[in-house]
């Protein structure tokens, strides 16, 4: 694993990016490379992680202009070749936006932005990205949104249930999600995204360590 | 080349929770506005777009309705076009 790079992409607007490789290279000895969003050569990276934030300034609607980027376009090929991507908060937005996991994120029922440790009951494990096979199931992970509030229709969320695809549902519903979902994959598993903030919880000092099991999981094969 | 003004608008379909229309909604009735039934916000874009006739310019506004101006997961939208 010594040469594995996970690229963290930095759009105009990003603001955990910083946060994401100091935990990635702090934390885990796992080294990291920015993408600017207008770079479409992936071929060095192993693993992408699209941060969070305020990508073009949330305008029109979270995540919608940063679909359009040429990383985002590079993405597909990406993804089709079953390599890992984690959407983090506003990456999470940025790939509801962008078609490769369902639903959308709307604003929080009560409108305020929540900033807040939250407990999650890990649902599933598809694709490695948790670790709910010993006998911690819940996680504490801080949050930080004002559009976090999953929403899907019937049959999307049937299917969600019927494959696995939730990873994450909060045991104190903050902000009116369906089905208390925070967090889903795509059907194959490579692609999770997720309004926790894992890198947030990296170091026992600072918030807690429950979010270092997903980060280390972006060098599973 | 004709040109056409486009108003779109763009609604939370209505099975969506809208919060801020419900807040504004409050915020109507404590203002002393009375009979409200319901109140929901939406947005409204304004275009103005070139093309060979009407058809061409409807598709072009389709593309960027279903595209870009609107999450059709949990938004509608609909549009008016003027000749110019």
């Amino acid at each position: 694993m010594d040469n594995f790079t996970v690229g963290v992409v930095v759009f105009p607007g990003s603001n955990c990016d910083r946060d994401v490789s100091w935990a990635l290279e702090g934390c885990l000895d796992i080294r990291t490379k920015y993408l600017w969003h207008e770079s479409s050569d992936l071929s060095d990276v192993d693993a992408i992680v699209l941060p969070g934030g305020f990508s073009y300034g949330d305008y029109l609607r979270c995540g919608a202009i940063a679909r359009f980027s040429p990383l985002i376009n590079a993405l597909d090929e990406f993804v089709k070749s079953g390599k890992r991507v984690l959407g983090i908060c506003n990456g999470f937005q940025i790939l509801t936006e962008s078609g490769f996991l369902p639903g959308a994120l709307t604003a929080n029922k009560n409108l305020n932005f929540i900033c807040d440790d939250v407990e999650l009951d890990i649902i599933s494990s598809k694709g490695g990205w948790f670790n709910n096979g010993g006998e911690k199931q819940t996680i504490k992970l801080p949050i930080a949104h004002g559009e976090g509030r999953y929403h899907c229709d019937s049959d999307t969320l049937k299917k969600l249930v019927d494959n696995e695809l939730i990873a994450l549902r909060y045991k104190n519903n903050p902000n009116g999600s369906s089905f208390d979902i925070a967090g889903i994959t795509n059907e194959n598993g490579n692609v999770l995204g997720l309004m926790p903030h894992p890198e947030r919880a990296c170091d026992e000092t600072i918030g807690g360590t429950d979010g270092l099991f997903t980060l280390k999981s972006l060098i599973l094969k | 080349m004709d040109q056409f003004a486009v108003k779109v608008f763009v609604r939370l379909r209505p099975s969506v929770l809208d919060p801020a229309g419900e807040a504004t909604k409050s915020a109507s009735i404590k203002l002393g506005a009375e009979g409200i039934k319901s109140l929901r916000i939406g947005k409204m874009i304004e275009v103005k777009i070139e093309g060979n006739g009407e058809n061409e310019v409807r598709e072009k506004i389709n593309l960027l309705c279903d595209r870009l101006f609107a999450n059709t997961v949990i938004e509608d939208y609909e549009y008016s076009l003027e000749k110019l």
